[in-house]
This record gives structure tokens, C-alpha cells and sequence, in this order.
């Protein structure tokens, strides 16, 4: 496993019902490959929420994972907006979304602020208008 | 206890019973989804009133060991398909959450 196995996964920005598949996918492969539990649950949670953000801001966007000996890597990838202000879309609590999420039981403004919570480094790519580019690490050691 | 046992309680009834030999560690109570997906442990059983399809990612990506839908909330059949397919148990109560929390606390 010294070259890593990659994962990569489609993100469908249209169906709203969907969202979360390619996390799912990726918790049956990493369970596959024997990672402990709670490793496999905070790449499932970071990645979930990045998921989650890309089809409620990005309509969609592809998700690639890295699986090596030491770490976990999942980078993110958008064609969307862009975040305008990282350092505010960091704080617990701040969200841009619709109404029409937040009835859904997303937009707590808790996406971004979990992803690092979950992760051990987590690195943001964004510029206005061209879209957002997500890396984040789970240790496995 | 298990999540069986817990179904066979009188306050709840099974919509989708997959593993019900899974232990309960524990409660989560939260409706909206990222806290939940957050704060939640592994094991616990978690209690909300949402009912679109998303609940069914939280449930699976937070391993919960089942989601309780409280207060009469229903799911539309398409969901409970895909809770059984992915393995999801799903109860379900009349009661409120207050009443269920404070039940739960009794009986784990």
C-alpha cells in the first residue's frame, strides 16, 4: 500500500436525495480495507459534509480519495461560486443556504467547521467565481 | 440493549429492523443533520422528527444503531426501501421526544 489506492467518485450537483452516496461508497471500501472504526468515521463524516456542500453550493463537483499507509486524503473538488470569505465560513453557525436546505435539516453552518473538526489538516483552495478545491487528511497513526 | 429489545417496548414499533441485534450505547437527540452528524457517537440511538432521505446518510456515516422518528412522523416508502437495503434500523413512536428521551433514560 506504499503507492496508495485511489478512489474517485462523481458528484451529482442535481439530486439533492442522493447527496452522500459517494461517502457512503467510500465507508464500505475503507471498512473493506480493514481501517479502524473510528478513522473510517471521520473520513465518512469530513467527507460527507464536503459532499454535502458541493451539491448545496457547487451543483456538485468530483471527490477523490487517497488511500495510503499513514493517512487518508480527500480532496474535494468544485466548479462553483467560490467562498468569498474562508475565515467566515469557518465559524460554527454562519451559512448562506436557502431555506429550502435548512427545512432539509442542512445549513446549520456546521459543513465546514466539522470538516475540521474530523480532519487533521484540512486545506482551502477557493476563488470567487471559479470554484473551490477541499484537501483534508485523517491520520491513520 | 439491544435495538430489538427496544422495538418490542411499548412505545415502539419497528419500520425497518435489519440489525436489530445491534446494541444501543447510548441517546442523540437533534433534527438538524451536520450537529447530529457531528455530535453523535457511535451506537447511539438518535431520536429526530426529520424525515427526508438524508436522515438514512447521517444514520449510516454516524453508525448510529437506529434512528428513532418521534411524535408520529412517517417516512415515505421509497425511504424505508432504502433502509433496509442499506441496513438502517428505523423505530418508531407516537410519543413525544421529551417522552421518549425520559423513557430511555429508565430502560438503558
Amino acid at each position: 500500500m506504499s503507492e496508495g489506492l485511489t478512489f474517485h467518485f462523481n458528484v451529482d450537483g442535481e439530486d439533492f436525495t442522493s447527496a452522500g452516496q459517494a461517502s457512503v461508497m467510500m465507508k464500505k471500501n475503507l471498512r473493506q480495507l480493514g481501517l479502524p472504526p473510528e478513522i473510517i468515521r471521520r473520513v465518512s463524516v469530513a467527507m460527507y459534509e464536503g459532499e454535502i456542500n458541493m451539491v448545496i453550493h457547487a451543483g456538485g463537483g468530483v471527490a477523490d480519495v487517497n488511500v495510503t499507509e499513514n493517512y487518508v486524503e480527500i480532496i474535494l473538488t468544485d466548479s462553483g461560486p467560490g467562498i468569498k470569505d474562508i475565515e467566515q465560513a469557518m465559524q460554527e453557525g454562519f451559512s448562506t443556504a436557502t431555506d429550502s436546505i435548512r427545512s432539509l435539516g442542512f445549513g446549520a453552518g456546521m459543513g465546514l467547521p466539522n470538516m475540521k473538526r474530523y480532519s487533521d489538516y484540512m486545506h482551502i483552495d477557493s476563488e470567487v467565481g471559479k470554484g473551490t478545491t477541499i484537501t483534508m487528511r485523517v491520520n491513520i497513526n | 440493549m439491544t435495538v430489538k429489545e427496544l422495538a418490542e417496548t411499548d412505545i415502539f414499533s419497528p419500520v425497518t429492523l435489519p440489525c436489530g441485534g445491534r446494541e444501543i450505547s447510548g441517546v442523540y437527540i437533534g433534527d438538524l443533520l451536520s450537529w447530529v452528524m457531528g455530535r453523535a457517537s457511535s451506537g447511539q440511538a438518535w431520536i429526530t422528527i426529520m424525515s427526508n432521505v438524508n436522515i438514512l446518510a447521517v444514520a449510516s456515516l454516524a453508525d448510529t444503531s437506529c434512528i428513532i422518528l418521534a411524535e408520529g412522523v412517517t417516512l415515505e416508502q421509497e425511504i424505508i426501501d432504502t433502509a433496509r437495503e442499506k441496513e438502517i434500523n428505523i423505530l418508531k413512536s407516537e410519543k413525544s421526544i421529551y417522552d421518549i428521551a425520559v423513557f430511555l433514560s429508565k430502560i438503558i
